[in-house]
């Protein structure tokens, strides 16, 4: 089922992403699509995720869409100008891609390449108003396609911000987003369920699902660095603790993380798997948390 | 010299929708020379928007609006008209736009658009910058511009970057949208991160043949060539 009918059917659905590698070597992320193929409604795959260059999401999703899985092409305002974001487009609906998730993308002095000139010259909300111009069978200067696209479009909200500014302005973007055409939105990850609740409870009144991110820990060091390093995410330190006197670690994170999507079901429509390594482990979370 | 174009008058005349009473700024350094934003801009300025019916509370031209210290104190003994007003129109460069934003709790709306065409630019900015982009947003952003306060000059709202109202980049600059919210939240204007802003032209941002034909580039093109000849 297409991730746009497994929404509209109202179940409870679930997402996940796989990040290419650097080179050519495809391998790792065909053992993970093997293992996910059946068991997830889509797996996004990320774009040149924290601005480090790898294997294109382009790509990769073709070869996911061969595979028989449902990829959610990820596209960031980063690198490409209109031009090659709306030609980007264009080959993949050829290649059979149907959803595309956009984000403005981390800076390039945040990856590998930090020389790198960053090119934003769409936002996300102009990037998802000109895919809807495309499913419209115009591109952004108003010519005819021959031929138009077809895409479920989702975009990125932050949940848990750190200052009241912050906190509005991703609502306000949120319903820009909306406007423009996003018809889902996957959240950054999640750790608590009551500051969740009180974004669900604005959130709602935009009546677009929202598919809650969920990150498993794996070690107590792992919260510590993202505490510290990663916007909009809170680890709160009874869970840290939790951890820090497990024996087996990879135990504790996949049932902490069982139990988190629990908590966090009912108050939106899905949930947006981040693995981080622990890709092949999404079946057994899913089996856990009672959702396979 | 700071190059900078009138907005036509529909623009701007949407901008101050809702506002019934205006002051008016010009500027007596690049504007004046570009002939957007001296005397005779301003009291043309002040008869068009009398014309569509709003009452003008005063008006004056400042030497360098870039400065802003030099803007707090010409503004002061005008303080009365400047507060009566709704809102400001400056007929200026972004960079006087933005430091009459930093100086007046009020909404500011540009009444031009900056096309530099190089060389020296506004002399006395602070931590104002303005890109030159040609179509000018101050409007929408509370007198902040996103193109060069936004890391990534995002135009339709933040990314979700920020860590304490740090941008991404880096922990010594301030998230820019944080600041556009909270100028956005002073002045009112909280509605505004609504509007969606459309795709940028940037072509606007090339000056036109016709513009550098009357700057000094273009003077110093042909001596350049005369020489030549000569040679
Ligand atoms: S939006 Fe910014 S870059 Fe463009 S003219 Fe205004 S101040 Fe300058
Ligand atoms: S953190 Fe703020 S200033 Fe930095 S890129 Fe994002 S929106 Fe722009």
């Amino acid at each position: 089922m297409a991730l746009k009918e497994a929404l509209e059917s109202g179940k409870f659905v679930v997402t996940t992403e796989v990040g290419p590698l650097k080179g050519t070597d495809t391998s790792e992320v065909m053992e993970v699509a093997e293992i996910l193929k059946g068991k997830v409604d889509g797996v996004n795959v990320t774009d040149q995720q924290s601005a480090v260059m790898r294997l294109g999401s382009l790509a990769t999703c073709s070869l996911l869409v061969q595979k028989g899985l449902e990829p959610v092409f990820q596209m960031t305002c980063r690198d490409r100008n209109r031009i090659a974001l709306q030609s980007d487009l264009l080959s993949a609906h050829v290649l059979g891609i149907r959803n595309v998730l956009v984000i403005s993308g981390d800076f390039p002095s945040l990856g590998d390449h930090i020389d790198a000139k960053e090119v934003y010259d769409l936002d996300s909300e102009q990037l998802i108003w000109t895919i809807n111009q495309m499913n419209g069978g115009q591109d952004l200067a108003g010519n005819e396609l021959q031929g138009k696209t077809d895409f479920f479009v989702g975009a990125v909200v932050k949940p848990v911000s750190d200052t009241d500014a912050s906190t509005e302005l991703q609502l306000a973007m949120m319903e820009k987003k909306i406007n423009a055409g996003a018809r889902f939105f996957q959240t950054q990850a999640v750790y608590e369920a009551d500051v969740f609740e009180r974004f669900m409870k604005r959130a709602a009144q935009f009546k677009v699902p929202v598919l809650v991110g969920v990150i498993p820990l794996k070690s107590v060091g792992m919260a510590r660095y993202m505490n510290k390093n990663v916007s909009g995410v809170f680890v709160p330190e009874p869970l840290i603790d939790e951890m820090g006197k497990a024996e087996d670690k990879t135990a504790k994170g996949l049932e902490i993380t069982a139990r988190l999507i629990n908590d966090l079901k009912d108050m939106c429509q899905g949930v947006h798997i981040m693995a981080i390594g622990w890709e092949k482990k999404v079946p057994e979370i899913l089996k856990m948390a009672k959702l396979a | 010299m700071l190059r900078s174009e009138q907005k036509p008058f529909e623009e701007i005349e949407g901008y101050l929708k809702g506002d019934k009473k205006v002051f008016i700024l010009g500027c007596d350094g690049c504007a004046q020379s570009s002939q957007t934003g001296g005397k005779p801009q301003v009291l043309a300025m002040k008869e068009l928007l009398e014309g569509a019916g709003k009452k003008v509370t005063g008006h004056t031209v400042i030497d360098f609006l870039c400065q802003k210290a030099l803007v707090a104190s010409r503004l002061r003994p005008l303080e009365a008209q400047v507060m009566e007003a709704d809102s400001l129109l400056v007929l200026t460069c972004g960079v006087g736009v933005q430091s009459v934003g930093a100086m007046v709790p009020k909404p500011v709306h540009p009444g031009c658009n900056t096309i530099s065409l190089g060389g020296s630019r506004g002399e006395w900015r602070g931590t104002e910058r303005c890109l030159e982009c040609g179509d000018c947003l101050l409007h929408y952003t509370g007198g902040i511009c996103p193109l060069t306060a936004c890391s990534k000059g995002l135009r339709n709202g933040a990314c979700g970057g920020a860590s304490d109202g740090k941008c991404e980049v880096s922990p010594e600059k301030s998230c820019g949208w944080e600041l556009i919210y909270e100028r956005l939240k002073e002045v009112g204007k909280l509605d505004l991160l609504k509007q969606f802003i459309p795709p940028k032209e940037w072509n606007k941002q090339r000056p036109r043949p016709e513009m550098l034909s009357t700057s000094l580039w273009a003077l110093e093109q042909r001596n350049e060539s005369s020489e030549e000849d000569r040679g």
